[in-house]
């Protein structure tokens, strides 16, 4: 990490260095997830592309288990370069995410120094030597490339919003003590959002935006198929419809891609033939994890007991 | 960034910005929040990827423009209108281009009125046999070899989409998009299954693969909407995205209050005719047979009427509602119709189906709030099999056992549905012998009627049975309402 002073202000552009083995299209966008075990859709191969090409951020918004945070894995392991995480929870703040300062350090520094000139001590002790760097900074500060996820923004306020703005404006940080950290290289940042909240125009505006959906039967099929390559291919078709189905029911929590795979391995495990009822029965809590929603599809499935409304003698009053 | 790959020159790059810049007109228009910010990312975006992949450019231009969900699907509404207008123009300037050069060939007199030279070129003109089946035997090799290279053969579609219409369509269009696309499929005649009674040279003998040509056909579609704009010269964009943005599953309650004051129109229309109905049974209710007998008892002379023991009354409408995927959007507004019939009449019974029928009217009784009411309804079971997909046959022959004893003439039934029966069998018979049992029966189609009997729609199978309408919002309904009270319409039996 370097840090330069507000006389080097001028030159805080970030650069960009050509990176050989970056990706130059969407399709080796694809391709190189894909080696990095996440299949794209299309849609998310190709705004990869224009995030790396253009090095503006992505927000990537959609409900919990479709691969947001997945994505942003692969893309490291893709560009061979460094994850920094940041999970986002209520009452982040910029301790937590920037930086903060070393105390018991910088305490045990100013015990040390007996007869000490203040001025020589403070001098030393705002130093990059008792700074704690937090993910932002450091995916800031880093002197090759990383990519930045920037999880469940959401779940902060606006007031973090705002300063993490102002980072994808300048991608600077600056330290009132030590003057301002520029950024060497642009890290590729993702932010993620379950849409708890809706995000500021602002942010927004910085950013791609990638809506991820639950994927289409063939996608989630060939999505299982790779994670669980063991499982019977009609096994998994079978999976794939009736977890489908079941998203389509008025249950809490829909099973995502996470609870499909799940299935796949649970399946797996038990060595089924086939999703028959007893199976069915047995392993749907794997999928539906809500007593209500148990109850709701179980139901649905014709798992349990009698189905109302068939009693046909029924006489109007 | 690297920007020294520069992209060679489009053809459309001179007009991007101009086109961009009405595009996102259009876009705010419908209420998408679009900065100058935007734009330019647009353009950026634009500039690193390839434009033969119109899904690529598609995403490129959501990407950067739209920014929530319900933008981005706003967006895609926005786009393709846009799209099949930028597409009818061009295509429109490049036919006129054509015919100008050709005229200019031929007779040699410039003649501005391009319209009589297309006409010339493809309208007036029948295919030759021999042209017709040359036309064929290219589709069938297309449309069987689609789904290798996906890209390519997408691309090729539309091409031949493009050259059947013009060859089958233009000039000589109906002006209804539907009656278009049905003349041309049954020029073609071209189908999925083999058939090996043709002879052996014809192109027809193979069957083509179902998706392939279901594919086609929407191209086909596409295509004449453009001929139809081109010769129109407009579309209506406003009324266009309104309509459509009803399908967005975000706004399902709006209609509520709409639907239920149309609902007890209804109840008013109904009313007048049932008293009718019921005057016509009181006569009818003396049982002459008992009547006879009595009077022999009494020397001949009928004194005492006998009238045949009241049967206890019955449900007077029917109402069998389709809850399958196939009509999702649609089935919030048929379920806040059935809710509104709940309140407005007492005789009522109803029906959920997907692959079965199950009996809902207890659930319609008990609950009163609309939302707690949908929530009962998804969770309710018996409602359909695991698969989804409507069976109508099956639904018929089902109902038939359920109700069939209990209807009669004074009955109406009313069915919402789309009537798309996923190829099974359409069990028309069935349908037919409850219709013939009900009074009068009503088919309220969530779809446009354009769309009726396209892809997997059985809707003709129906309509001899039934009095058709297109419904599906609360101003259709309205219109039913209205078409309902018209005193003709209880001839409907
Ligand atoms: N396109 C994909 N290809 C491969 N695996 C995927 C894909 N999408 C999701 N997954 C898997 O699904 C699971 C859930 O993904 P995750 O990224 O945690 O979801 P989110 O962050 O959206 O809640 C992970 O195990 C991930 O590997
Ligand atoms: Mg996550």
């Amino acid at each position: 990490m370097s840090t330069s002073g507000e006389r080097h202000a001028a030159d805080h552009a970030p650069s960009h260095p050509a990176e050989s083995a970056s990706p130059t299209s969407a399709v080796e966008v694809r391709e190189g997830l894909r080696a990095a075990g996440y299949l794209p859709a299309a849609e998310t191969a190709l705004v990869c592309h224009l995030a790396l090409a253009l090095g503006k951020p992505i927000l990537v918004e959609g409900p919990a288990g479709v691969g947001k945070t997945e994505l942003a894995n692969a893309l490291a392991r893709m560009t061979a370069r460094e994850l920094i995480r940041l999970q986002c929870y209520e009452g982040l703040d910029e301790a937590k995410a920037l930086y903060e300062w070393n105390y018991r350090k910088q305490l045990l520094r100013i015990q040390a120094e007996r007869e000490p000139g203040w001025r020589e001590v403070e001098g030393d002790i705002f130093t990059e030597e008792y700074l704690l760097a937090r993910p932002l900074l450091r995916a800031i500060a880093s002197e090759q490339p990383v990519v930045l996820l920037i999880d469940e923004i959401d779940k902060t306020d606006q007031e973090f919003e705002a300063m993490l703005l102002e980072l994808l404006s300048d991608f600077q940080i600056s330290i009132p003590e030590l003057g301002r950290v520029a950024a060497r290289t642009t890290p590729l940042v993702l932010l993620t959002s379950n849409n708890s909240r809706e995000l500021t125009e602002a942010l927004k505006r910085r950013c791609l935006y990638l809506w991820l959906d639950y994927p289409s039967p063939e996608h989630e099929l060939a999505i299982i198929r790779m994670h669980t390559p063991d499982l019977d291919e009609q096994i998994a078709r079978r999976l794939v419809e009736i977890v489908a189905l079941v998203r389509t029911l008025d249950v809490k929590k829909p099973p995502s891609i996470a609870e499909s795979i799940d299935w796949a391995r649970t399946l797996l495990l038990l060595g089924a033939s086939a999703i028959d009822r007893d199976v069915l029965t047995s392993t749907l809590s794997v999928i539906v994890k809500h007593r209500a929603d148990l109850a709701v599809v179980g139901e649905r499935l014709g798992l349990s007991g009698a189905r109302p409304g068939d009693d046909d003698g029924r006489q109007a009053a | 960034m690297t920007m020294d790959a520069k992209r060679p020159e489009s053809p459309a790059a001179a007009s991007l910005p101009t086109e961009l810049l009405a595009l996102a007109r259009e876009l705010r228009a419908e209420g998408v929040a679009l900065g100058t910010a935007e734009l330019l990312d647009a353009f950026a975006a634009l500039q690193q990827i390839s434009w033969e992949q119109e899904a690529d450019f598609r995403s490129a231009l959501g990407a950067t423009l739209a920014k929530s969900q319900e933008d981005r699907h706003t967006f895609d509404l926005v786009y393709e209108r846009f799209m099949l207008r930028r597409t009818a123009l061009a295509a429109s300037r490049d036919r006129a281009a054509d015919a100008r050069a050709d005229a200019e060939e031929g007779s040699g007199a410039p003649d501005g009125r391009s319209r009589t030279v297309l006409e010339q070129l493809f309208g007036s003109e029948e295919l030759s046999e021999g042209e017709l089946q040359a036309l064929r035997a290219a589709l069938v090799q297309i449309l069987s070899s689609a789904g290798q290279g996906p890209h390519a053969t997408e691309s090729q579609l539309r091409d031949l989409a493009r050259y059947t219409v013009l060859a089958l369509g233009a000039g000589a269009g109906s002006g209804v998009l539907g009656v278009d696309l049905q003349r041309i499929r049954r020029t073609l005649d071209l189908r999925s299954e083999d058939r090996p009674s043709l002879p052996t040279d014809d192109p027809r003998r193979h069957g083509v693969p179902r998706a392939a040509l279901r594919r086609f056909e929407a191209l086909l579609r596409r295509e004449l909407e453009a001929a139809q704009i081109e010769r129109t010269g407009a579309l209506p964009p406003a009324r266009a995205l309104r309509e459509l943005s009803r399908a967005l599953p975000s706004s399902p309650l709006r209609d509520l209050a709409s639907v239920q004051r149309t609902i007890a129109q209804l109840r008013r229309a109904l009313a007048t005719h049932s008293h009718e109905a019921r005057g016509a049974r009181t006569r009818a209710h003396v049982d002459i047979r008992r009547t006879m007998r009595a009077s022999l008892q009494s020397g001949g002379v009928p004194i005492v009427l006998k009238e045949r023991p009241q049967r206890p009354r019955r449900p007077e409408i029917y109402v069998v509602c389709d809850v399958s995927t196939s009509v999702t959007s649609a089935s919030v507004f048929f379920l806040s119709v059935l809710h509104a019939l709940h309140d407005a009449f007492r005789r009522i019974r109803s029906f959920l189906f997907i692959e079965r029928v199950s009996e809902v009217t207890d659930i319609f009784e008990a609950e009163r709030d609309f939302r707690a009411l949908s929530e009962r309804l998804t969770k309710h079971a018996g409602v359909a099999d695991i698969s989804g997909y409507t069976d109508y046959g099956r639904v018929w022959s089902q109902l038939r056992t359920m109700i069939e004893d209990d209807l009669d003439r004074r009955c109406t039934l009313i069915i919402l549905g789309d009537a798309r029966s996923n190829g099974r069998d359409p069990g028309s018979a069935d349908f037919a012998r409850l219709a013939a049992h009900a009074g009068r029966t009503f088919w309220l189609n969530p779809e446009p009627r354009l769309y009726w009997n396209y892809g997997d729609s059985v809707m003709a199978s129906y309509e001899p049975y039934c009095i058709p309408f297109e419904c599906w919002t609360a101003a259709q309904l309205e219109q039913v309402v209205r078409a309902l009270a018209r005193p003709d319409s209880a001839l409907a039996s």
